[in-house]
């Protein structure tokens, strides 16, 4: 049972703030990804809940046990480096043995939980190897390994696929799932590849600019982004963004268009719609097209709406040509609607809910 | 249009080739002006008396080894080379002891005054000894350090410590810190993680390290003939003594001398490219 709970966590480098109060819990057995580009703070947020770095001010709890003042090896965690950190001197076996001979549990049990776990990874053959004699995916695996033969409460993960081809990536992400799943680990995970969160994620905890942005369910945070950044970080390509005027007091006007959406004081806000929510039809917004890209099952068509660049996943049948004058008509239910100022998604009335 | 263009690639075919050459003769002439000394020294060494003032030479030795078992059995050759041994040995201890944590904390360590700590511990090798070498038998004087091993030896270690700083800062920036923050997380303590992973993966390198101290101590003189009398070592003996023997004499010494700090050296090698960024791999 290890339940995470990140509280008023802060991180100061000299003059520069990495992580700005950020409180998160994370579930007994959940499945947690950290999301969000390079510089975000994801990382130093995970090396903080492991021990390597120590928090400017707030706490971490884990299992019901405040840890922000132990070292790392008190703390019940395993972690897996991005580059493995798989030990160069030792063999395969010794590598995921090194912790639990730290543990000094006796030599039938290591070998038992060893050889168990290396079962698991698909890397019995290669106990007797060295890391130089690995390719990076059985490297990852070693790492993997190593983290589950502690048999930890808390497995934290810093991008541990970004060094591998994207084909054994596609193959370690499934793996690594079942294999997460089966051992009843809590999982904080970091990445800043979105289809690899949306993949493995029971939550998604998306940074920005060294604060949590949103964390919520990976549905969620696609469909219904609490604030503009998360649109248009979230999804390839991401989320428009077309600005609306006021037309009564909760009607706008979107590209000529008006939409019924919130209720707000401001005179301008912004319509937001992903580009497979749009339908070409005789009604709807007003687009020039500029590029079309057939990809196959559907084509993406760039064009112009109100001198932005507006962006439309449409059949690959629609027959467009680049010139051409579409009216987009966008899904009710998935338009998303943003305040230009503090960046947050306003609630429309009612109807806009799935 | 082709000749045009025939002309230049010709040139620069030229003066590739011509570079090359200037390359290789460079490269023999240092060759000859390094090695040619030492084959002189040890054809000599290893010819009887009589050769040694021959001439023509004989390009290879005739491996008589009387000069050099003459040379050892010199007295004093032999206490020499026990305080050689003796000092350098200390020397080090001394400069490992010192050098390799510091090395440890300037790769691992961000502190203030980091940068102008490396700079300054280049820059003691700035001063001439010969400057420092009288004030310091003064002070060692005083102190009763004077004709001791432990004293050269501390002389010695202010020699060897930068280079040994410096050897084992970039060995310990080259093991990256992740294999020590795995250990941790692990369950190791610090001092474990340092002892179980860093210090099996930079062992050769602090060996190779020990080695050069060893042999900047073995090679160094003038501290030797300054801060010793009864207890001289190897250098600073051959450097009293040998002036008055005949030249098949100094040859045998020289070659005492010179042929473990070269073997030394050329053990190590590796790890003096490495502190000095030329990769060897």
């Amino acid at each position: 049972m290890a339940e995470i709970a990140i509280k008023g966590v802060a991180k100061r480098f000299g003059g520069f703030t990495a992580l700005h109060q950020v409180d998160l819990t994370i579930s007994d057995q959940e499945f947690m990804v950290l999301l969000g580009a390079s510089g975000c703070g994801k990382t130093t947020l995970l090396r903080i809940v492991a021990g390597l770095e120590t928090p400017s001010q707030g706490e971490v709890w884990i299992g019901g046990r405040r840890v922000d003042h132990l070292p790392p090896r008190d703390r019940g965690i395993a972690m897996v480096f991005q580059n493995y950190a798989v030990f160069p001197h030792l063999t395969v076996f010794e590598n995921i043995a090194f912790g639990l001979r730290m543990k000094k549990l006796p030599q039938a049990d290591v070998e038992r939980r060893v050889t168990r776990t290396a079962e698991l990874m698909h890397i019995e053959q290669l106990l007797k190897r060295y890391s130089g004699q690995l390719s990076g995916g059985q490297r990852q695996r070693v790492a993997v390994a190593r983290a589950l033969a502690m048999e930890p409460d808390v497995i934290l993960m810093d991008e541990p696929l970004s060094n591998l081809d994207a084909l054994l990536r596609l193959e370690m992400r499934a793996e690594l799932k079942g294999v997460l799943a089966a051992s009843k680990t809590t999982t904080i995970y970091v990445t800043h590849d979105q289809v690899e969160a949306m993949s493995l994620a029971d939550r998604i905890a998306v940074m920005h600019q060294g604060r949590i942005v949103q964390a919520a369910s990976p549905v969620e945070v696609y469909r219904n982004p609490a604030a503009r950044f998360v649109g248009s970080f979230i999804g390839n390509p991401p989320m428009n963004f077309i600005p609306a005027t006021k037309a009564a007091n909760g009607d706008w006007t979107v590209a000529g268009l008006t939409l019924p959406g919130p209720k707000s004081d401001r005179q301008r806000i912004e319509f937001a719609i992903r580009p497979e929510d749009v339908d070409a039809g005789s009604e709807g917004l007003h687009a020039t097209v500029r590029v079309i890209e057939p990809l196959g099952p559907h084509t993406l068509v760039t064009c112009d709406v109100e001198g932005g660049l507006f962006r439309a996943i449409l059949d690959s049948n629609a027959g467009v040509q680049v010139g051409d004058h579409l009216r987009l008509a966008p899904k009710p239910d998935r338009i998303r609607w943003f305040d230009p100022e503090t960046t947050n998604a306003l609630l429309a009335k009612v109807l806009n809910r799935p | 249009m082709s000749a045009v263009a025939e002309v230049p690639v010709a040139a620069v075919a030229d003066a590739r080739k011509a570079g090359d050459w200037l390359l290789i003769a460079t490269a023999i002439l240092l060759c000859v002006w390094v090695l040619l000394p030492i084959y002189l020294l040890i054809v000599n060494a290893l010819s009887s008396p009589g050769e040694v003032t021959a001439f023509p030479k004989r390009f290879f030795p005739s491996f008589d080894f009387g000069s050099l078992s003459f040379f050892i059995e010199f007295a004093g050759v032999a206490r020499a080379l026990w305080n050689s041994v003796l000092v350098a040995s200390l020397t080090m201890v001394l400069a490992i002891g010192f050098g390799a944590p510091a090395g440890y904390a300037l790769s691992r360590f961000d502190f203030p005054g980091k940068e102008t700590f490396r700079f300054l511990v280049l820059m003691t090798r700035a001063f001439p000894l010969p400057l420092l070498a009288l004030p310091l038998a003064v002070m060692f004087i005083r102190t009763g350090l004077d004709d001791t091993a432990i004293g050269l030896a501390l002389v010695h270690t202010t020699l060897a410590l930068p280079f040994a700083v410096l050897i084992t800062f970039s060995l310990f920036s080259g093991i990256p810190v992740e294999l020590e923050e795995a250990a941790w997380t692990l369950g190791c303590t610090r001092w474990q993680a340092f002892r179980k992973v860093i210090l099996p993966l930079a062992l050769p390198g602090i060996a190779a390290s020990a080695v050069f101290a060893f042999t900047i101590s073995w090679n160094e003189v003038f501290a030797a003939a300054v801060l010793t009398i009864e207890n001289r070592t190897l250098t600073a003996f051959l450097l009293q003594s040998l002036g008055e023997s005949p030249l098949y004499l100094k040859f045998a010494g020289g070659a005492a001398l010179v042929v473990p700090a070269l073997i030394f050296i050329f053990a190590v090698r590796k790890y003096l490219f490495a502190m000095w960024g030329i990769a060897n791999r």
